[in-house]
């Protein structure tokens, strides 16, 4: 079942669409619940290889539903460290808990500070709002 | 300049079942409801209804109707009776396909058309075009809805007789008269209601109070392609022929319709290349227009909600379209196998 909507406060949001959970000079990504919403039920994920270098603003991977792919936007810069095989196997995880079992990548961040630039919770709510 | 989009006699009733509303063809449909999948799996399992009422319905009639018609369309006519339908293709001069529809023959010298919405305007123009003196061509499209309730338990739930496919008779369903044709596009069992407009609402909420499943066009699209019945637009075109597309079946080339000449070569020589269903052997979804390497190219591609792999299909060049062939679709870049397999990719329990 697909999840009820919501932004947690503990997140750093992207106006793409994407939030970033960051732990020290580590950070977990993955897409909102507006844009598994927007996108329907996830069929496939096309993760970055371990390893490769992802950058702010840039895509890092392709999230599809049945009618349509979508760019997934990184947050923040870094080196990917993780990719979640969960959602690679069942892509469908991310619309039944986006924020949790639904992550897409772990990465250890170029830089922490580019996370002061992200919007919280409120601001990102406000962009959804504004659409 | 934006175009105003069309609406169906059901506009509200989709609205206010949540459905996610797209421009389609120059209407305003739903494309789902509670999702595609659940929707797809729904007419696999049990019973789905959409509204298919952006369809067209050309009316032809008068003495020489199916002389007129034998001549524009690939099909025989004499093969069916009044109380029967037939699947053709309306084709041009070189064997190219205006559109697929199906005919049904409601008496000896009237024949009903269902069309697809796309195709509306460029059929019944052809159609005009080619009038003879003693036949008389009508679009009647916006004096009807048309419901498609298909799924393994569509007749059922509907209360109907079983019946055998491509008939037709009239019943009245929940106090609504409606022509209840025994077609689809699902690969399943079922029907297609149709029905005057102003009765859509009752019919439509008459069939959901059956246990009927709201669907909307996304699983009508997973459900054709997995059947692999062809979509106008995408693997069929007026510059693809029947031949190339798996549709000789549908050609009587026995006799004289437009394009028939051209249709006897191609047949005669082989095409050069053909239609081909196939299944990802890679986790990658196809898409209309990637590249097949060898020269081919995607024309429909999804994700299969029942085998929960990617599908399509697509032309490649003939050496390549026999079945278990390894064929490699560029993926936004990326190389990914894929199989030819048999038509169709999945069937139906019933």
């Amino acid at each position: 079942m697909a999840a009820a909507e919501t932004y947690p406060d503990d997140l750093r949001y992207h106006e793409e669409h994407d939030w970033a959970r960051v732990d020290g000079d580590e950070a977990v990504l993955g897409i909102t619940w507006f844009a598994a919403d927007a996108l329907g039920e996830l069929v496939h994920f096309e993760p970055p290889a371990a390893g490769a270098a992802v950058t702010k603003d840039a895509s890092y991977g392709e999230v599809e539903s049945v009618k349509a792919v979508s760019d997934v936007v990184a947050p923040l810069s870094g080196e990917v460290i993780a990719v979640n095989q969960k959602v690679v196997d069942a892509p469908e995880t991310v619309n039944e808990d986006p924020y949790g079992e639904g992550w897409l990548i772990r990465i250890k961040l170029a830089d922490p500070a580019e996370a002061d630039a992200l919007l919280d919770a409120e601001a990102y709510k406000q962009v959804l709002a504004e659409q | 300049m934006a175009q105003t989009l069309q609406q169906t006699p059901l506009h509200d009733r989709h609205v206010a079942l949540g459905a996610r509303m797209v421009p389609f063809a120059g209407w305003e449909m739903p494309v789902q409801y509670e999702g595609v999948i659940p929707e797809h799996r729904a007419v696999r399992t049990d019973a789905g209804v959409f509204d298919v009422s952006h369809m067209g319905e050309l009316e032809v009639e008068g003495p020489r109707a199916h002389e007129l018609l034998q001549s524009l369309l690939s099909n025989d006519l004499d093969k069916i009776a009044p109380g029967q339908a037939q699947y053709t293709l309306l084709t041009n001069e070189s064997g190219g396909i205006i559109d697929d529809l199906i005919a049904y023959r409601l008496g000896e010298c009237h024949y009903l058309l269902i069309v697809n919405a796309s195709n509306r305007e460029a059929d019944f123009r052809w159609l005009k075009e080619h009038e003879i003196h003693g036949s008389d061509v009508r679009d009647v499209s916006d004096d009807h809805a048309l419901l498609a309730v298909q799924g393994p338990h569509a007749i059922e739930r509907l209360g109907l007789e079983a019946a055998k496919a491509f008939t037709f008779a009239e019943a009245t369903i929940d106090g609504v008269e409606t022509m209840v044709n025994r077609t689809g596009y699902t690969g399943e069992d079922g029907c297609e209601l149709l029905c005057m407009a102003e009765d859509a609402v009752r019919l439509w909420d008459g069939v959901l109070a059956r246990g009927v499943v709201p669907c909307g066009l996304g699983a009508r699209d997973t459900l054709r392609l997995e059947a692999c019945y062809p979509l106008h637009g995408n693997d069929i075109t007026p510059e693809t022929d029947a031949i190339s597309a798996g549709l000789g079946w549908t050609c009587a080339l026995d006799k004289e319709f437009t394009g028939a000449e051209t249709l006897r070569r191609i047949k005669a020589e082989g095409p050069a290349r053909k239609l081909v269903a196939f299944v990802m052997e890679e986790k990658a979804i196809p898409r209309q227009g990637m590249a097949i390497e060898g020269g081919g190219e995607v024309t429909s591609g999804s994700h299969s909600p029942m085998l929960e792999v990617g599908i399509g299909m697509g032309y490649v060049p003939a050496a390549q379209a026999a079945p278990e062939t390894e064929l490699t679709i560029d993926v936004r870049g990326k190389p990914r196998k894929a199989r030819v397999v048999k038509k169709p990719i999945y069937k139906g329990e019933g």
